[in-house]
């Protein structure tokens, strides 16, 4: 290769990697800040305020939701299979809120420790099934559990 | 499956079709107009070379 | 012929329009097809997910538009280098040619995801990291087709904007890993190259042609705009004129 083009392939290969470490160490620093929502563990483990608005994410735990028809208020409880907090909101819930389903909750702690939610979204996965295969899945697990 | 259960797309219509609709009209837009331009550049660029190459057969 | 000949032949105007029209007539039928494929089955034939029902056949142009939008920068990065490295003309007509449609691809997938979004999340909008990194993609093309013509030195210009390409390429990656590394409201990735698909055949069979379809749409998009350029800039060339009197015939 002729030196002059050489010269210019390494002075770009450098300037690429220095600019990929700078932002992965900015991106490293900023971590929990690009974190769109808290896990139940993490969110025990970090302290923060109650004023603070944030989101806590995870799945809605079975046998957990309890609807209050007269206020149209919902408790339920969100888990990360090591941790839990139970969540309290007012409102229309998602078409595809269910038990089991990912959910993230944004809104502030309550001062017993649970959580109270002024918005609530639903996490989809990235699985994609038509109705009977999941259906058929869901019975084989079931008998796999029993 | 009727033509009308099938517009509806089971309640999310409103969302559907506009998805599809707009990607299929930006990509026809887009590629209409780069092919518009085709055609004026050659029809500027065949009365160019007729006048200059005016005695050729 | 050794396969620098053929190098040299395809980048020089001439060689390339030839190279062009011979293959955008084949790049349409093959987009047409595989695109009037991929929305019939997509749209009819593939049954409604057991989760999203209808909602989830989005995927069948949300999934396309961000994938290509993706691929667009990666040949746009190879372009780059390749003319700053060995200053090859036809490297700079092709990131001119393919910003463009990377650009309308990474808005298509912003807009088709919030089409998602709405029905299935709940929001339109939210600032996680997928699509806060897939904003900044659409940022960064505009910005390559702003410093196409900002300079009134040609070269000089061209030298700034292929760096700006070669800067800007650090968010693939990030765009790619955003769902592994941090926790989004985005879900992660259906396709993994190693382990099993997450999606039932029947549903990833029309994606598949969807992809390809999308794929080819960008080719030919690239071809037709880097094609009006060579033959903007090399009108007065004598291989022009004799072009033409060809295509006549």
């Amino acid at each position: 290769m002729h030196p002059i083009r050489k010269q210019r392939l390494i002075f770009i290969s450098v300037f690429m990697i220095a600019i990929g470490i700078a932002c992965a160490l900015a991106l490293y620093a900023l971590k929990q800040n690009i974190n769109v929502f808290y896990t139940p563990s993490q969110l025990l483990q970090t302290k923060l305020s109650r004023q603070q608005t944030l989101r806590v994410g995870g799945l809605v735990q079975n046998a957990s939701v309890k609807h209050n028809t007269s206020d149209n208020q919902v408790c339920f409880v969100i888990t990360d299979d090591h941790h839990e907090v139970t969540v309290y909101y007012t409102g229309l819930l998602p078409d595809l809120f269910r038990e089991g389903q990912g959910i993230v909750a944004e809104g502030k702690l309550r001062a017993d420790g649970a959580f109270q939610a002024s918005e609530v979204l639903a996490k989809h996965d990235e699985n994609y099934l038509p109705p009977p295969v999941a259906a058929a899945l869901a019975t084989k697990s079931e008998t796999m559990h029993a | 499956m009727t033509l009308l259960s099938f517009l509806k797309m089971g309640g999310y219509a409103a969302y559907v079709w506009p998805a599809f609709g707009s990607v299929l009209s930006v990509l026809v837009y887009n590629s209409a107009k780069a092919y518009v331009t085709y055609r004026m550049l050659i029809k500027r660029l065949s009365s160019m070379s007729e006048t200059r190459h005016a005695p050729y057969p | 012929m050794s396969l620098w000949t053929l190098w040299y032949r395809l980048t020089s105007p001439k060689g390339f329009t030839y190279f062009a029209t011979a293959c955008i007539p084949w790049l349409a039928l093959g987009c047409l097809l595989t695109l009037a494929y991929g929305l019939v089955a997509g749209l009819y034939v593939a049954p409604a997910d057991y989760q999203q029902e209808d909602a989830f056949r989005i995927i069948y142009v949300h999934v396309p538009c961000a994938f290509v939008s993706l691929l667009i920068y990666s040949a746009l990065t190879v372009a780059a280098i390749t003319c700053l490295v060995w200053r090859v003309k036809l490297a700079n007509t092709f990131v001119d040619a393919a910003a463009p449609v990377g650009a309308a691809l990474t808005l298509l997938a912003l807009v088709t995801g919030s089409l998602w979004g709405k029905p299935m999340w709940g929001t339109w909008w939210i600032w996680d990291a997928r699509l806060t990194s897939e904003l900044l993609l659409l940022f960064i093309y505009c910005g390559i087709m702003a410093l196409k013509n900002a300079f009134p030195d040609k070269r000089q210009g061209s030298v700034f904007k292929n760096a700006f390409v070669v800067i800007g390429s650090v968010n693939l990656p990030i765009i790619h890993y955003s769902v592994a590394w941090w926790n989004t409201l985005h879900q992660g990735s259906t396709f993994t190259l190693l382990g099993p698909s997450k999606i039932a055949p029947v549903m990833s069979q029309p994606l598949t042609v969807m992809l390809v379809a999308f794929s080819l749409y960008a080719a030919l998009m690239v071809l037709l705009n880097m094609r009006n350029a060579v033959l903007l800039e090399c009108q007065r060339a004598r291989w022009v004129s004799a072009w033409l009197a060809k295509r006549k015939r």
